[in-house]
């Protein structure tokens, strides 16, 4: 019965989009919609094909053949959104790289919040969610609930990525960082998102463990927080059901103060907080030692959970913001200091007594390392929040360098120890096929990361420079040009660091390739994989 | 009779803010209960369980 209900409704699906398709008022929207016409009918083929199949009771047995998607999503997403921001900072640096054949759909702007979507919510949300289902199902001792919800989840946020990767690049945009996706999207991405709240907390609720762990408390705030900011931020009333255009709730200053309380609460919560999650699940396991203080974790926890949300000013320093949202938007950015640094600790520390896996363990040393990029950047980023340096700093390069510090550093090496922690595990292999491939992997990606900071933080302080010089009679010393010429050499720099960065992770690929290819089998009592 | 913005601007900046802060601290000296520490280690110890199937269904049912 319920299969015939899901062949009905994704058959309504597909005939809707088709006609939706048929009288689009844009490209994008053309696209996008029979992008969703195809999604629905390869999703009703499936179903046709496996009506009837006996379900057996599979409650004795993890469900990890949605993990073992999720790895293959990460790794793959995530040579994309790097392959991407090498190209543009290539273009950035070499401006004829924007071909004129290409000229509106391979540029700068259409390229640009490609590579941030898909470094954030392709590679990041694929690593968040199959991060999240596997660390509640271990440390809820209970299967994932919901049955195949799970795979809706995994299906659904793919179809979220190819439909606003192919609208940015035709130019639907809703115009907001980091909430690019327009309201069509938006609606998927909310559906989506329900369902893996429903998948989670199901889980939480059927546990056989007394206690929630901790790395729970932060995926769990990640995925109701980033709910509340997405529906709050993309409150829009499309132009037309048949197109990708919409306006926004909020006008002028309002939206720009929803725009960065959405938009530094995505990197609060859904980079911070779902990455530390990952942290205190995989690094003790990785480490075999608990966590080094189980109660800082939980202080660590609300610590973030009552100051992260007030930041978001931070963003708007010296703008029609009034002085008391920046100001209580810094306070609030440099408190956060405190237990960033104090979440670093306990990271770190879970290593005391264990420091020597730092020389044999490769996995250990990517994820510490990335546990000092949090420190660095959770140190740097308050630093930047305050005026006087952010009169500096803002709208230059040094921003970008920030991000990046973070981003590849923290987040990008953390998930990178996940999945050579997971995949030999999911695959129930004897171990990783190369160690040393790990360490070659591990130096590209620091030395990477290393380049594109140092060369930021050069460009960004001499454009800020540059652009508050005034000569004896308070002219401004130099135009907006002169600092793009000066920063070339910089811009060939952060390049070449983003190639090592890409280089690792193509590494890190073909070592996972032949984990599961030419790997043996772990021999265990229960070696067979399971049959899910 | 305020605006709403004006009232919720004084809310804010006043109990709210202090039962937000209470809350907060609350939380903080209720990790430090007596107690709590065999709690915490069986909690931070139970990564280390039931990591290749979930635990048997029938007993062990959850206490407090």
């Amino acid at each position: 019965m319920w299969d015939y209900l899901k062949l009905a409704g994704l058959g309504l699906v597909a005939v809707l989009a088709a006609i939706a398709a048929n009288y689009a008022r844009d490209l994008a929207y053309e696209v996008n919609a029979l992008t969703v016409m195809l999604a629905a009918g390869l999703a009703f083929l499936w179903v046709l094909r496996t009506a009837g199949d006996p379900r057996p009771n599979l409650q004795h047995e993890y469900f990890d053949s949605v993990i073992r998607a999720g790895a293959i999503a990460t790794a793959f997403w995530g040579i994309v959104g790097f392959l991407v921001g090498v190209v543009i900072a290539l273009q950035l640096a070499f401006p004829q790289l924007n071909f004129e054949f290409l000229q509106g759909y391979g540029n700068f702007g259409r390229l640009r919040p490609l590579h941030t979507s898909a470094v954030i919510f392709a590679f990041g949300g694929n690593a968040l969610i199959m991060s999240s289902f596997y660390i509640v199902q271990r440390t809820s001792a209970a299967r994932l609930f919901g049955g195949s919800l799970a795979w809706f989840v995994f299906w659904g946020w793919q179809l979220v990525i190819v439909l606003a990767a192919s609208g940015y690049v035709l130019g639907a945009t809703q115009g907001k960082e980091y909430a690019e996706p327009v309201w069509y999207v938006d609606i998927l991405i909310t559906l989506v998102w329900v369902a893996f709240l429903i998948t989670f907390m199901g889980t939480l609720f059927r546990r056989k463990e007394p206690h929630i762990y901790v790395a729970n408390w932060f995926l769990l705030s990640m995925i109701l927080t980033v709910a509340m900011l997405h529906l709050v931020n993309n409150a829009a009333i499309p132009v037309s059901i048949f197109g990708s255009a919409q306006v926004q709730l909020y006008a002028g200053v309002q939206d720009a103060m929803v725009q960065w309380w959405y938009g530094h609460n995505a990197v609060g919560f859904f980079l911070t907080a779902g990455f530390l999650g990952m942290m205190y699940y995989f690094v003790p396991k990785q480490a075999e030692r608990p966590v080094f203080s189980y109660k800082l974790s939980i202080i660590h926890f609300w610590a973030l959970i009552f100051l992260y949300i007030w930041a978001g000013p931070h963003h708007l320093h010296y703008t029609a913001l009034p002085d008391w949202a920046s100001t209580l938007g810094m306070v609030f950015s440099v408190i956060l200091w405190m237990p960033s640094w104090g979440g670093m600790i306990n990271g770190l520390m879970t290593l005391s007594g264990a420091w020597d896996k730092l020389r044999t363990d490769p996995i250990i040393r990517m994820m510490v390392v990335s546990i000092g990029f949090y420190g660095m950047s959770t140190f740097e980023g308050p630093m930047m929040s305050i005026k006087a340096v952010n009169s500096l700093s803002h709208y230059t390069d040094w921003t970008i360098g920030h991000v990046h510090s973070g981003a590849l550093g923290w987040n990008g090496m953390i998930t990178f120890g996940v999945l050579y922690y997971l995949v030999p595990r999911l695959w129930n292999r004897e171990g990783l096929y190369s160690l040393k491939l790990v360490s070659w992997h591990f130096w590209l990606a620091t030395i990477g990361i290393v380049l594109y900071a140092s060369s930021m933080w050069v460009s960004g302080i001499m454009e800020g420079l540059m652009w508050r010089e005034v000569d004896a009679n308070g002219f401004l010393v130099n135009a907006f040009a002169d600092t793009v010429a000066a920063k070339f050499p910089m811009y060939v720099v952060r390049a070449a660091g983003g190639g090592l960065f890409l280089t690792g992770a193509l590494i890190m690929c073909w070592n996972l390739w032949m984990t599961v290819r030419a790997q043996p089998a772990r021999a265990t009592q229960h070696s067979a994989v399971p049959a899910e | 009779m305020v605006d709403t913005y004006s009232f919720l601007r004084e809310l804010a900046d006043s109990w709210f803010l202090l039962a937000m802060t209470l809350g907060f601290l609350g939380l903080c000296v209720w990790a430090f209960r007596p107690g709590s520490r065999a709690a915490h280690r069986d909690v931070a110890t139970s990564i280390f369980r039931n990591d290749d199937r979930p635990a048997d269904p029938a007993p062990a049912k959850k206490e407090s």
